[in-house]
């Protein structure tokens, strides 16, 4: 009587371990290699993506005049940092902008200061920003605001992007997700899996 | 000879009723909570000869515990932008939902820009499990096709 019982309770605690050891996010198969990043971060220092293997790197696109998204899945990604406890330290959150004629570095770091100091922005040329949405196959478009010859929005993925420890693009969260899942995923990732 | 063409019907009635009951409280399990969408090998070559090669329709619909996974899967020899997504060749792209409700996606490879995904909630026992089922059924119903 015993036996079974405890074939079913083994057998359901395997279930949620499963369960557990899955990402919430979105992921890849087989996950490639992140593309490489190389900018001028937004607080002078030289940025390079692969010089953040060992951590998880969180990749958000948007821009510091986005009304709804980029401010929302910022505040959640502080939230996450901060729920994280000790594994605060093993993800860095990058904020890469899709606005870089308005975004210059000065206003980014004011920003993103806002948030969480530990968050790193990328700026620079219209160029350079348009190369590194390629490599993700991201697109952004400028859209007029009604009745405004200088005001506009930017429509950009609102996706936040999983870098594992090895530096392989592992998962995709989309908008809207709460902090809990983001922390369980960096988690799981910190950890290798 | 007449009792027993009498038992017929209402054998016949008691296993319809089982079928029903069964249909409508048996819970629901599946192999596997994918939805796949694949991109054929080829399709580059067709759209860049001008061909339509509509691949995502613009609404999916999902049902929680049931298919909850969209599964996105390039077997294409290119990088698709598949959904929201940039897929590489030979690449998947599974994405699963815990939360019923309406989740747009932005999507370039349809003209409004938009997909949309609809979960909706597991059927719950009863009257809304066996229309489910019976949905279901008469979705794969071969005449269909």
């Amino acid at each position: 009587m015993i036996r079974p019982f405890m074939l079913a309770l083994s057998l359901a605690l395997a279930g949620f371990a499963q369960a557990a050891d899955k990402l919430k996010s979105g992921t890849f198969d087989p996950p490639r290699m992140a593309p490489q990043i190389v900018q001028k971060a937004a607080d002078g220092k030289d940025f390079a993506l692969d010089q953040f293997r060992g951590k998880v790197v969180v990749l958000e696109f948007g821009y510091t005049s986005c009304a709804d998204v980029c401010p929302v899945s910022l505040a959640l990604l502080k939230q996450a940092r901060e729920r994280l406890g000790p594994l605060a330290d093993r993800l860095q959150v990058v904020f890469v902008t899709v606005d870089p004629q308005r975004d210059t570095a000065p206003k980014l770091k004011a920003y993103l200061e806002q948030f969480d100091k530990s968050f790193i922005g990328l700026t620079g040329t219209g160029e350079q920003m348009a190369a590194i949405r390629k490599a993700y196959g991201i697109s952004a478009t400028k859209k007029m605001v009604d009745g405004s010859k200088t005001e506009y929005t930017m429509g950009h993925s609102s996706y936040l992007y999983f870098i594992d420890p090895q530096g392989k693009l592992r998962a995709l969260m989309p908008f809207g997700r709460p902090a809990d899942d983001i922390v369980h995923d960096v988690a799981l990732l910190a950890q290798g899996k | 000879m007449k009792r027993r063409l009498a038992v017929i019907p209402l054998l016949l009635a008691a296993a319809v009723t089982g079928a029903l009951a069964w249909a409508a409280y048996a819970p629901i399990g599946t192999a596997s909570h994918d939805a796949l969408f694949e991109i054929p090998k080829g399709t580059w070559a067709r759209r860049m000869a001008g061909e339509k090669a509509e691949i995502l329709p613009d609404t999916i619909t999902l049902v929680l515990g049931v298919n909850d996974v969209l599964l996105l899967r390039n077997s294409d020899t290119v990088p698709q932008v598949f959904g929201p997504v940039l897929i590489m060749p030979g690449q998947d792209f599974r994405l699963p939902f815990e939360q019923a409700g309406e989740h747009p996606f932005a999507c370039t490879a349809h003209a409004s820009g938009q997909m949309t995904v609809v979960v909706k909630p597991t059927p719950s026992a009863g009257w809304q499990r066996l229309q489910w089922r019976l949905q279901t059924l008469l979705a794969r119903a071969p005449w269909r096709n």
